[in-house]
């Protein structure tokens, strides 16, 4: 490569790396923002910042957060929520297990064809289901309950049916061959050799659960009356229309009800991107 | 001559057809109970008055009458989410693109500018919904500290967002860009996915790297690309949490969304009928959106290897 040429590109990976940086400080700069509100008084959360230096507040207030606690029942809604996210990543994953192991290992020949119908349903808007939905939870009396939020996991989501299979027929057919060989049934080897192998599906799987459950707003907003029944996300709306002029602890609220998501997010990362990434390919 | 296609099926080929169902069953239930039942519910209710506090009264296509003609918010609604849809979408399956692009040159700490990237996307509900109400507040909020300097240059006043009938539902836009981490980590194991040699032949050909972009990339990337949008259009079509806390109806309505409306009706007049009136003409719209979709596909959407 002649030196023109070498210097195009160094000039070229410069105004990569700027671009990065750039991109990168405007995609943190409203979690800056919100931990920065979070730690003010009452009073410097709400005056307009003139000078830069003014993003880091004067005094900071980490007693905003306990202050939470005091202003809204944050360890009730913290239960509730986690009672719905626990049920509904168990039933989430153990369900679509079931079903992906049939996609996978059972040979029908509609199989196929069934699999593309589940994958449809996909496509199926929440919203039309809904009001049938809830007038089927109030009849059985379970409005008020944190029921409607749990139960519908333990059906299946075709997302996380799809995510199971994908990986299920990555897994060594030898396996399953030989243990249907030694007379072992469907169940014995989804129990025995399949899920055992699949550690990192049922991760990620189990991310996507507990995201779509713990910042689940609408399903919480439908069925949930009582204040002693609330999610964070219920608590953290509801604070909202009461905090007047102080933002600072609303931030404080909200930086507590991400934590946990950020948490698992960090914790998981390698899971997580590989499941997303497994959503654009095709099988 | 089905009894005798059923004798010749071997004992595991008949267990497995039983297990096949037995193993489904969890979804076919769950899709009996909250799919394809509450549709057909959703549907018959939609022709009825009903408040869930008296029995539904018939009252036949009087509700999608009143949608057409007596009712003008839900025009503006339909308006609302259209326009939405129609700048968050693509501009969020572009930038997402072009962010994965970016990071595909080889750079240097992938994993962390990745994560850096997506994180966003990782917020959602009512904490990011709090959060971006807070940085569009006209007066103390993120956007117009760092828009202030430049706007004094040209001595304009400070831009109201939610609180501006024309600036409301941009804002909802730049919102959702925020978010284009999920699609780029998509776009990124997509890209990851292009046979090198394809690259190769170009350069033999004399391409340069806008026209390999071109001719290489972009055909590649198309199966993405349509995923990309249908989803996208899917979802962005039912905004609700970040319109419900944010901005609620919005100054003239300007951000009030399909779904906003829906559930107001729903659950704040009990217009049970009225509002899966509404849910079926969004699942209409957006199955028609889809079909489309699929068939203009077949002119822009490369496979490589075909279907499968």
């Amino acid at each position: 490569m002649n030196t023109v040429g070498k210097r195009r590109s160094m000039l070229g990976r410069a105004v990569v790396y700027a671009l990065l940086v750039v991109l990168a400080c405007a995609m943190l700069l409203p979690f800056a923002w919100l931990v920065r509100s979070s730690l003010c008084d009452d009073r410097a959360v709400v005056l307009p910042l003139e000078r830069l230096r003014d993003f880091v507040p004067p005094t900071l207030h980490p007693e905003n957060y306990p202050a939470v606690f005091t202003a809204i029942r944050f360890f009730r809604y913290l239960l509730n929520t986690v009672v719905v996210t626990g049920g509904v990543v168990v039933g989430m994953v153990v369900s679509s297990s079931l079903c992906a192991y049939a996609f996978a290992f059972c040979r029908v020949r509609y199989s196929r064809i069934v699999f593309y119908g589940v994958l449809a349903t996909m496509m199926l808007p929440g919203v039309v289901t809904l009001i049938p939905v809830f007038i089927l939870f109030r009849e059985l009396g379970w409005v008020d309950t944190l029921k409607p939020l749990i139960v519908p996991a333990f059906f299946g989501s075709p997302f996380a049916i799809f995510l199971f299979r994908q990986f299920f027929l990555g897994l060594p057919r030898e396996l399953i061959e030989a243990a249907r060989i030694d007379g072992a049934t469907n169940l014995q080897i989804y129990w025995r050799i399949v899920m055992p192998l699949s550690r990192p599906v049922m991760i990620a799987v189990g991310i996507f659960a507990f995201m779509g459950a713990w910042n689940d707003f609408m399903g919480p907003l439908i069925f949930l009356n009582s204040e002693s029944n609330w999610t964070l996300q219920l608590g953290l709306s509801s604070f909202m229309g009461q905090v007047a002029n102080q933002w600072n602890l609303l931030m404080a609220a909200t930086v507590m009800v991400l934590v946990p998501v950020l948490v698992v997010f960090f914790a998981l990362q390698r899971y997580f991107i590989r499941g997303i990434a497994l959503t654009g390919l095709k099988g | 001559m089905m009894a005798g296609r059923r004798r010749r099926l071997s004992p595991l080929a008949r267990e497995d057809r039983r297990d096949f169902w037995l193993f489904l069953s969890p979804w076919v239930l769950g899709f009996l109970c909250f799919g394809a039942g509450p549709i057909v519910a959703s549907l018959v209710l939609s022709f009825t008055d009903y408040s869930i506090f008296r029995p539904p009264q018939w009252v036949g296509l009087a509700n999608y009458r009143e949608m057409l003609a007596a009712d003008p918010l839900i025009a503006k609604a339909l308006w609302n989410t259209l326009f939405y849809t129609a700048f968050a979408v693509p501009l969020g399956t572009v930038c997402a693109l072009l962010l994965a692009v970016v990071l595909n040159q080889k750079v240097r700490g992938l994993s962390v500018w990745r994560t850096v990237f997506y994180l966003p996307a990782v917020v959602s509900g009512v904490a990011m919904a709090v959060l971006w109400r807070w940085i569009f507040n006209p007066e103390i909020g993120l956007a117009n500290t760092l828009l202030r300097p430049f706007l004094r240059l040209f001595d304009l006043p400070d831009p109201k967002w939610l609180l501006d009938p024309v600036l409301a539902k941009p804002a909802y836009v730049l919102m959702s860009v925020w978010g284009v981490g999920g699609g780029m980590i998509i776009f990124l194991a997509a890209l990851q996915g292009i046979p090198k040699h394809l690259y190769e032949a170009a350069e033999i050909d004399g391409a340069g790297a806008l026209s390999k972009f071109r001719h290489v990339t972009l055909p590649m990337l198309t199966p993405v690309i349509f995923f990309s949008l249908t989803m996208g259009f899917i979802g962005s079509f039912q905004i609700f949490t970040q319109a419900y806390v944010m901005s609620g109806r919005g100054v003239d309505n300007s951000t009030l969304f399909y779904v906003l409306y829906l559930f107001e009706q729903a659950f704040r007049y009990f217009r049970m009928g009225y509002a899966a009136a509404m849910a079926w003409v969004l699942f209409a719209i957006v199955l028609v959106v889809t079909v489309v979709q699929f068939r203009l596909a077949k002119r822009w959407v490369f496979y490589a290897g075909g279907e499968g």
